[in-house]
């Protein structure tokens, strides 16, 4: 016993890496250096004058004015169907475009390779950005913030799903591939069994998304309730503002609990 | 009958991407209604030249006739129509989990169905009925609407075992049976597959690491090693101090002694 304690080393400290420690203080140098130059000190948002005004508006939002609540109403409704809408549309294409660059079902890397470089190019502009290009397209309305919420939903989706559909077991596709089967059959067969409740559930998370977003859009003229919220602040009516917010809290709220309790029941 | 070959293998060679040498210029022939049983360690080459057979992968020299028909050269609709005369059962069932028993036995004969027949389930009333009578036949007609997940290794195999009877195939290639089974249910999965040879007449190709298993079913046993065939011979002239070759690479030694 004692014989083998004595050839057993002892654990060796860990070499301090310098690469590790100059990195630290390069980061923390540049985090004060970006605070400066952008000039977001913390004291700027708490200093007296700034604090008072974000005081004021808060108690007068505090005191909505529900006879305003009637005129939003049908600005809410519009806001919820293009949410729905733009969902809908941004997941076909997504539900399609996600086979062709998951690499266990196309196997050309040059297809899976363009198609995906084209799916990132898209997925890095956001949502309010495509609604103003879009209301440049098709001008100001609905139109333009279902269009933009459809692109919106198609980067959301794509991405969660064609990793869905890499992680599946390859064991029934070659089960399928044995057999004779084609690919399209390979796909509904031994794919889609698969991946079916994630494809609903990142989509029920998609329009999560969506009913929030849709409610900015009406910012830049893409339709919806947006366009009051901005108004209202324009001018001042800082109750109404605060029933409009009241009003989307209490909508989001709801349709969040509902999907994300249907998405719970359907991984299960 | 006899003799009618149904799997030709010639100068079969295949290397993979990294240099390993899967299987070396490999010539064989399976005649049909044979029970072949093919042996050897892990990494012999045994699943290369079962999955060669089929092309799940492909080889890299030579070429492969499936009664008669090269299916090395085959493409697209001739390659589906092939392997639709050739069955596969896997270590790991490879059956669809989320989806019914029945359903996955149907699977068998979707290589049958054109696409947009497929897609929306157009499965015949006739097809139905035989996929459930082939679960009857391995016992699991209760479990026909049960989902494939909620079943028993053993049971899951069985299952597999109705989805090539229902694809009906001339040649079933066995890719390690029964190596996630207990021997219980293993014996059973063995005597399945004999009875699929024996009443259907299917040319049965099995990879076993069970050299008891082995014995008990095979008709012929091939031993493989580093890629080779080193061994080939009927079962009933095959002493038991073959396997032992074949595993350790010792009877020499041992006779020696």
């Amino acid at each position: 016993m004692n014989n083998n304690q004595h050839q057993l080393k002892q654990l060796p400290k860990k070499e301090l890496k310098w690469s590790t420690l100059i990195w630290l203080i390069v980061l923390i140098a540049g985090l004060f250096i970006s605070i400066n130059v952008t000039n977001a000190h913390i004291s700027v948002l708490l200093a007296p004058d700034n604090f008072g005004q974000f005081m004021d508006v808060l108690i007068q939002m505090c005191k909505p004015d529900w006879s305003y609540a009637h005129v939003i109403w049908p600005y809410l409704i519009e806001t919820i169907k293009m949410a729905i809408l733009g969902t809908v549309i941004g997941s076909i294409i997504a539900f399609i475009y996600s086979f062709l660059i998951a690499r266990n079902i196309v196997k050309n890397k040059a297809v899976t390779g363009v198609l995906r470089f084209i799916m990132n190019i898209i997925r890095t502009i956001p949502d309010l950005l495509l609604g103003a290009l879009f209301v440049a397209v098709v001008g100001i309305g609905p139109v333009a913030g279902v269009l933009a919420l459809s692109v919106f939903t198609f980067g959301v989706v794509v991405k969660l799903f064609y990793e869905a559909i890499e992680t599946i077991d390859y064991g029934p596709i070659e089960a399928l591939t044995a057999s004779g089967a084609s690919k399209l059959q390979i796909i509904h067969f031994a794919v889609l069994p698969q991946v079916m409740t994630y494809f609903v559930s990142y989509v029920l998370y998609a329009f999560e998304i969506n009913v929030r977003a849709s409610t900015i859009l009406g910012y830049i003229g893409a339709g919806g309730i947006g366009l009051y919220l901005q108004q209202t602040l324009q001018l001042f009516q800082y109750n109404r503002t605060g029933t409009i917010l009241i009003v989307i809290i209490v909508v989001v709220v709801i349709i969040d609990y509902i999907s994300s309790a249907s998405r719970e029941a359907l991984t299960k | 009958m006899v003799n009618q070959p149904m799997i030709q293998l010639k100068n079969v060679t295949k290397v993979y991407p990294n240099g390993t040498r899967g299987l070396n210029n490999i010539n064989l022939e399976i005649n049909k209604g044979e029970f072949v049983v093919v042996v050897g360690l892990s990494g012999a080459g045994k699943s290369t030249l079962l999955r060669s057979i089929n092309r799940l992968q492909d080889i890299s020299d030579g070429d492969i006739l499936i009664d008669g028909q090269s299916i090395t050269h085959a493409k697209g609709k001739a390659l589906r129509n092939i392997r639709r005369d050739i069955g596969m059962i896997f270590q790991n069932f490879n059956l669809v989990k989320r989806s019914s028993v029945l359903r996955n036995v149907l699977t068998g004969k979707v290589g049958y169905y054109s696409a947009w027949k497929s897609t929306f389930n157009l499965f015949s009333a006739e097809d139905k009925q035989k996929a459930y009578e082939a679960l009857q036949q391995v016992d699991l007609a209760d479990k026909v609407y049960v989902r494939a997940d909620q079943l028993s290794g053993g049971q899951q195999q069985r299952v597999s075992i109705a989805r090539v009877l229902t694809q009906n195939p001339k040649i079933i290639l066995a890719d390690e049976p029964t190596a996630s089974l207990d021997p219980k249910t293993a014996k059973s999965v063995m005597q399945y597959l004999k009875m699929l040879n024996q009443e259907y007449g299917m040319t049965v190709v099995a990879n076993l690491h069970s050299v008891e298993l082995a014995r008990e079913f095979g008709d012929r046993v091939l031993g493989v090693k580093s890629g080779e065939i080193i061994y080939d011979g009927k079962m009933s002239e095959t002493p038991a101090a073959v396997f032992e070759k074949i595993y350790n690479g010792q009877l020499e030694e041992a006779e020696n002694e």
